[in-house]
């Protein structure tokens, strides 16, 4: 019973409108929030949608990891998940982790120059100077 | 070796960037001299790889660890993609030279940073340039823009701010073009730029493929600071370091700009879905060129003016792609290396005058032509060029332009090129008749000598006195690795625009889709 709630979730429409979701959340939240910081998380919440958008692409009911099983002929694809998406985004979660490293950096400095992460505040104080 | 050219133009830079750091420990002229020669030695790469490729007469297809496409990463150099290495190597070698003075008095720790960020950022233009795989192409882009954030946010406190701005709307950017990618990957099971290609056409026009189009679209004119995305670039151009900022300004934008018409007119027919964006993105680039320019006219700083008419100048080579016939195509290519010439020298001259004078204000240029004559009389060719004086490169850029938007009956775009001309000789004759405003000159006082009692000449006319670096001896205007790079390309904007034909006829015209209509 529940394999089958699962196997239904999974292979069916329901991951893309979360994944269409997640991804909104995250446009939302870079377009509305004012605190720098927030931004940032924003953007992380956006790119794990897009590599979970990869990873659900390359899925398959039914099928496994791409690791040869002993038993099987090379040639019998059917039996695997398509791993290039998995190995796509192993670069993209790469990238976004370094993304996301340059981003707090920056905050850093930020914050110590100008003493917020308020985008306004900043913004005001930078206008004084 | 030479079989292995293509990725070593990448590789040269992506290497020696990762090594600066720890040469930089061991002596400073050492390391400088190695990036010099790396630089040097990706330009000799580039230049050799687009002879070869003009002589064979077909794209160069190299197969990463000799795995065949579409299972292996593959790099093609065709004559379009040869003439953009050799351009982003060749801005590369001028910004090093250029960034020579600037580096002096830093820490070797941040010689160091430098030298690595330049690097990489060179290599990920590269890439961008070489590579014939779809996923790749946005490797390289994050690569390229990582190391430009972190470069961008060298230029002080303000810088920061800019930085970390481009940083967030760059992510998004790179986001939504990863996900028109992940549609294309959906619908043809490639990432292969040739391989997707053929699958695509019959793919297009559906839903996801909408969705793909508009996605790329949107993230690439992002990063090719479109109007209305080009938010984040004006903030980003002001605050920047001039060495950084000339090589940023000069390719960066164009080399998303070569990325977006690979993919639009290599990848993807120019047809339905595609078509319709691309009008779209015409009407928007149209709608730039006189924002950027009425803009620009509106600034004081001269950093931003530039900044504003950078915003003006990308959008001619979208509204070349969006009229998409030859003479349009040829025009939207000769103004890639057009305009990255003419910007790349301009802000590399707005550096030298803020290094001799300490000033960026317009105001405060009078009579600076008598203070540096031989850096003013080359700005003066490159503005020339800019608005599209007949033997520079910047007017054949649009000559091709108007021509192609008029064989296309766009009547429109022909009156906004028209008018945007205009425009441009508006804001560059503001600061032409300031420089050579030399009747009004006010005498030059010593180098922070301001507080001694100013003549009294000097106090009618508004904006500071102009001041002498000391140390230059009189001798040169301007220190000889500055200088060099000026009149390098400088020499350069007369000669391209002398021999545009030879430019056109032996290379752009390889340069242009199979498909075309």
């Amino acid at each position: 019973m529940f394999d089958g709630v699962v196997a239904y979730y999974l292979t069916g429409y329901t991951n893309w409108w979360l994944i269409a979701i997640l991804l909104l959340i995250g446009f939302w939240g870079i377009v509305t929030q004012q605190n720098l910081l927030k931004k940032v998380m924003a953007l992380n919440v956006m790119q794990v949608a897009v590599i979970l958008f990869f990873l659900n692409a390359g899925q398959k009911a039914g099928t496994t990891l791409g690791v040869l099983r002993a038993s099987e002929k090379v040639g019998d694809v059917s039996a695997y998940v398509n791993p290039l998406p998995h190995a796509l985004m192993l670069t993209a979660i790469v990238v976004a982790l370094a993304i996301t490293g340059v981003a707090l950096a920056l905050l850093l400095r930020v914050y110590r120059s100008y003493g917020t992460l308020e985008e306004p505040e900043v913004f005001r104080r930078m206008q004084q100077q | 070796m030479t079989a292995h050219l293509p990725i070593l133009m990448a590789i040269i830079p992506l290497l020696v960037g990762m090594a600066a750091p720890l040469l930089v420990l061991l002596s400073a002229p050492l390391a400088r001299g190695v990036v010099l020669l790396a630089a040097l030695a990706t330009l000799g790469c580039s230049a050799a790889t687009l002879i070869r490729v003009l002589d064979a007469g077909r794209a160069w297809h190299y197969y990463l660890a000799g795995w065949p496409p579409p299972w292996g990463i593959e790099y093609v150099i065709d004559p379009l993609s040869g003439v953009m290495t050799t351009l982003v190597s060749f801005f590369a070698l001028a910004a090093l030279i250029y960034a020579g003075p600037y580096l002096e008095a830093r820490r070797a720790l941040e010689k160091g940073t430098f030298y690595a960020l330049f690097l990489l950022t060179v290599g990920g233009l590269m890439g961008m340039c070489v590579t014939g795989d779809l996923f790749n192409l946005f490797v390289f882009l994050e690569i390229c823009s990582l190391a430009a954030y972190a470069l961008i946010a060298a230029g002080g406190r303000r810088s920061l701010v800019a930085a970390l701005r481009y940083l967030i709307i760059g992510s998004v950017a790179a986001s939504m073009y990863l996900l028109g990618i992940g549609y294309l990957y959906v619908m043809t099971g490639s990432l292969n730029m040739a391989d997707v290609a053929t699958l695509l056409p019959p793919l297009l026009d559906s839903p996801a493929g909408i969705l793909a189009v508009v996605l790329i679209a949107a993230g690439l004119a992002i990063k090719v600071a479109l109007f209305p995305l080009h938010g984040w670039l004006p903030d980003t151009y002001s605050y920047t370091p001039a060495p950084v900022l000339g090589f940023i300004a000069a390719v960066m934008t164009k080399v998303s700009a070569y990325a977006l018409y690979r993919i639009f007119y290599f990848v993807a027919e120019a047809a339905g879905p595609v078509s319709a964006t691309l009008e779209v993105l015409g009407w928007l680039a149209a709608a730039g060129i006189l924002f950027g320019s009425i803009m620009a006219i509106a600034q004081r700083d001269f950093w931003r003016m530039l900044a504003y008419s950078s915003v003006g100048q990308v959008a001619y080579i979208i509204l070349g792609l969006a009229i998409g016939n030859s003479l349009a195509l040829i025009g939207a290519v000769l103004h890639i290396i057009s305009h990255a010439v003419v910007k790349g020298l301009l802000f590399f001259i707005a550096g030298s005058i803020k290094w001799q004078t300490g000033t960026r204000r317009i105001a405060d240029f009078a009579g600076l032509a008598r203070q540096m004559p031989l850096t003013m009389g080359i700005f003066l060719v490159a503005a020339m060029s800019m608005i599209g004086v007949p033997p520079l490169i910047g007017f054949f850029g649009k000559w091709y332009l108007v021509l192609g938007s008029i064989e296309a009956g766009a009547w429109g775009f022909v009156a906004v090129l028209i008018i945007s001309t205009l425009l441009t000789a508006v804001y560059f004759f503001r600061v032409i008749e300031r420089v050579y405003e030399l009747d009004k000159l006010r005498p030059e006082i010593e180098y922070g000598s301001e507080a001694q009692g100013l003549p009294s000449e000097t106090s009618e006319t508004a904006g500071r006195p102009l001041r002498v670096r000391p140390g230059t001896g009189g001798r040169l205007e301007l220190p000889a690795t500055m200088l060099v790079p000026v009149i390098l390309l400088g020499v350069s904007v007369i000669l391209l625009g002398i021999y545009n034909e030879l430019l056109v006829t032996n290379v752009i015209q390889y340069a242009l889709p199979w498909r075309l209509p």
